[in-house]
């Protein structure tokens, strides 16, 4: 259960620590909103404010969270997750800014169910920034009313899943999608090369006897995508990456000048294919876990800014599906609820990223991917705020996971940071 | 010594003395299946399913005879008769078979990992008969018990395992069981039947068959699987049998005596000489005997009964 969300348009965030991802800077402050527009982040309000104050000493506060690759498994699957349970999910990790892909059931490749999606959502406090499919069903074939579909509320493009496998159909989606200035996302996988693949391709996948996704399978679609990208001139954002090579070949790209970003999950940067030994299928997504120089890869593409975003892949996954034989599991794992406290326990705390640096993938990287008016502490505009106690230690029970399901590799973890509030859309959420 | 496994998953992590201790015990189970009347009461009471979920004749009729020579209850769940086909997943046929009182589940399946899986569903005993591309370790077992009875001691022996490794069960089941004993092993194959960092096993390896023959004492000879020519991993039967295949010619070329096993079915003319496989330096039908041996200790190990040494340590 989660608390109620209040419509608040006025309200005053009392001797907060502001912390600026942009600019890397921080300082104390109360915080201002009136009329849902942010007013003040440098100054002690006057006393008699007249409208809701929430006491947030010793908290973080900082632009709301954008997680711009989810499944909310709704149109299909609502009894997996619906918007209204993933979107409480996205609050109780932080969240005020979901962008769900498009595989579901029918996929999202007409303006009808971008709209519906945004009426689902009509109400609450968190934004969902739909991501429509690039061709029709996701079938790699017809193309889809990219026009018709950015007017309804679509941020970007992706057969997610279903990688667009051919390099023709890839090139005509960059071209077309640039007349919107929107991102095809690709999920880079030949999959005539992962196949029937379950985990990484290994030493451990070897002595498993678990058919394997080699890495190359990923890259070869990474270089691909890069030099289609680099021909048409098009935004090319890569999905989950996941190995060492394919941030290789972004760090190149952007140093040519493409037009190429991506994003990392925690799980890929927090877990090797190592954990696969257990056969339980919570270790199991798609791109798999692979080995320990690739999470180093991952971690180095942090610092050094070739990976651009922190996203999750949240996969809710109904838990009969998921207590099956490691094989016949469905590919992924639940991430909005321990994905800012992976963040912090696992880059922040041993300084890999300052914390500037770590939220600034989680807030203005994503919105500038998007095209949305989130991600920054801007007086004036519109407010989006995440609050969190940066030193709260807790413990993962997915037995308390709002979300509908529990599929989640991190049980029993240790981690640190708690949200204590929301702003966005005129609405405050306190935990 | 305490055996104190629960279940046999695989030959991964199995210390030496434990691998002795089932061979040991294996070679009494065997004196009791050349007496008058092969039977014994060691299991008397004991409720074991054979859970086949993919087709098996020769180990299903393996782990039945071993079981029937130990006086347990029996009963076969193959898939052609099950719910399986009605969509029942494998934890509720497994908790279903449970709730009818079962000691011990022999399992075969086509997924890596079915049986560790299952071990963490039900509170029975769990045997491994095989499980995808992982392991068969009844089936490392008896080509232990086998080679032990030729050569004694087995740490100073080389065998290479030819054929399909990357798919193959009985390979992985190979290399940690002898391993565990000390003995060297290499592998041989075409380069695309050689798994990804198949070197992290310390394992000697072989892309031309005259010099594994060369190096080793022992050949497991593997069954090659027809059906894998499709996906591109080999171009053809006869080009495997010129490249691969092992014949008296090549044996006599290294000058020196070689023994052969081989897990079963034997395409002959495949991935083995049909005279060859019925030679002498074969031991293919020793192996299937001791199959029944092996399977009796490890019933008996692992049902969770005392073990008869340690009642009379304790007298």
């Amino acid at each position: 259960m989660i608390n109620p969300v209040k419509k608040a348009p006025r309200v005053l965030f009392k001797q907060a620590t502001v912390v600026d991802p942009e600019s890397g800077k921080e300082w104390r402050s109360d915080v201002v909103v009136e009329e849902g527009v942010l007013k003040g982040t440098e100054q002690v309000a006057a006393g008699g404010f007249d409208g809701e104050v929430v006491d947030t000493t010793g908290m973080i506060l900082c632009p709301g969270l954008i997680d711009m690759h989810v499944h909310l498994r709704e149109p299909g699957r609502e009894d997996e997750e619906t918007v209204r349970s993933g979107c409480q999910a996205a609050m109780a990790g932080g969240f005020v800014s979901v962008c769900p892909m498009p595989n579901t059931d029918p996929a999202v490749d007409n303006a009808e169910i971008v709209t519906y999606l945004k009426k689902q959502a009509q109400d609450l406090l968190v934004d969902v920034f739909p991501i429509a499919a690039v061709t029709l069903g996701r079938l790699g074939e017809s193309l889809t009313e990219m026009g018709d579909l950015v007017k309804a509320g679509a941020v970007a493009f992706s057969d997610d899943g279903d990688p667009v496998a051919t390099a023709d159909r890839m090139r005509r989606a960059l071209e077309y999608a640039s007349m919107f200035d929107v991102a095809i996302i690709n999920h880079c996988e030949d999959k005539s090369l992962s196949k029937q693949g379950v985990m990484n391709e290994s030493a451990v996948s070897t002595s498993l006897g678990l058919p394997g996704i080699p890495g190359i399978s990923e890259d070869v679609m990474v270089a691909r995508d890069i030099q289609i990208a680099e021909f048409t001139g098009g935004r090319l954002h890569i999905a989950h990456i996941s190995t060492a090579n394919s941030v290789a070949l972004v760090r190149e790209a952007k140093k040519r000048g493409v037009r190429v970003t991506c994003e990392v999950m925690p799980h890929h940067f927090v877990l090797t294919d190592e954990a696969v030994r257990s056969y339980d299928s919570n270790f199991k997504m798609n791109p798999p876990l692979r080995t320990a120089a690739d999470v180093e890869a991952m971690l180095v593409g942090l610092q050094d800014g070739t990976i651009d975003v922190i996203a999750t892949d949240h996969a809710p996954h109904a838990i009969e599906e998921k207590q099956v034989e490691f094989d016949a599991a469905p590919f992924g794992i639940v991430g909005l609820e321990t994905a800012l406290g992976l963040v912090l326990k696992h880059l922040v705390e041993p300084g890999v990223l300052s914390l500037p640096q770590a939220l600034a993938k989680m807030t203005h990287a994503p919105a500038d991917i998007l095209n949305v008016q989130r991600g920054r502490l801007k007086v004036g505009a519109e407010a989006s705020i995440t609050i969190f106690d940066p030193d709260a230690e807790w413990c993962v029970d997915k037995k308390n996971f709002v979300s509908k399901s529990k599929n989640t590799p991190f049980d029993g973890w240790e981690l640190k940071g708690r949200v204590k509030a929301l702003y966005n859309r005129e609405r405050l959420w306190t935990a | 010594m305490q055996f104190s496994r629960k279940h046999l998953l695989g030959l991964e992590g199995f210390s030496k003395e434990e691998i002795l201790y089932i061979l040991d015990t294996a070679k009494s189970f065997k004196e009791v299946l050349s007496r008058p009347i092969p039977k014994v009461p060691t299991l008397r009471g004991k409720t074991i399913v054979n859970l086949f979920f993919e087709a098996s004749t020769r180990t299903r009729i393996s782990f039945e005879l071993a079981e029937k020579r130990l006086s347990a209850d029996s009963v076969n769940f193959a898939v052609s008769t099950s719910s399986v086909k009605k969509g029942e997943t494998l934890r509720d046929t497994a908790r279903n078979i449970e709730a009818m009182k079962i000691d011990m589940v022999v399992m075969r399946h086509s997924a890596a990992g079915a049986p560790h899986f299952l071990s963490e569903c039900v509170d029975a005993h769990i045997i491994n008969a095989g499980d995808g591309q992982h392991e068969h370790p009844t089936q490392g077992l008896l080509d232990l018990m086998t080679l032990q009875e030729k050569f004694d001691d087995l740490s100073r022996l080389k065998v290479v395992v030819i054929g399909d490794i990357a798919h193959s069960r009985v390979a992985r089941s190979n290399i940690y069981g002898l391993q565990a004993l000390g003995a060297k092993v290499g592998l041989c194959g075409p380069s695309t039947f050689i798994p990804y960092q198949a070197n992290h096993w310390g394992v000697e390896i072989f892309y031309k068959i005259e010099e594994a023959i060369e190096w080793a004492d022992v050949l497991n000879v593997l069954r090659i699987q027809l059906e894998r020519q499709q996906g591109g991993m080999f171009s053809t039967t006869r080009e495997y049998f010129n490249l691969f295949g092992i014949t008296r010619r090549r044996i006599a070329a290294a000058g020196k005596d070689i023994t052969i096993l081989h897990p079963g079915p034997i395409n002959r003319g495949v991935e083995i000489e049909s005279e060859l496989a019925d030679s002498d330096c074969a031991l293919i039908l020793q192996q299937v005997t001791n199959g029944v041996a092996i399977r009796m200790a490890v019933l008996y190990l692992f049902s969770g009964l005392p073990s008869a040494n340690d009642s009379e340590s304790e007298t």
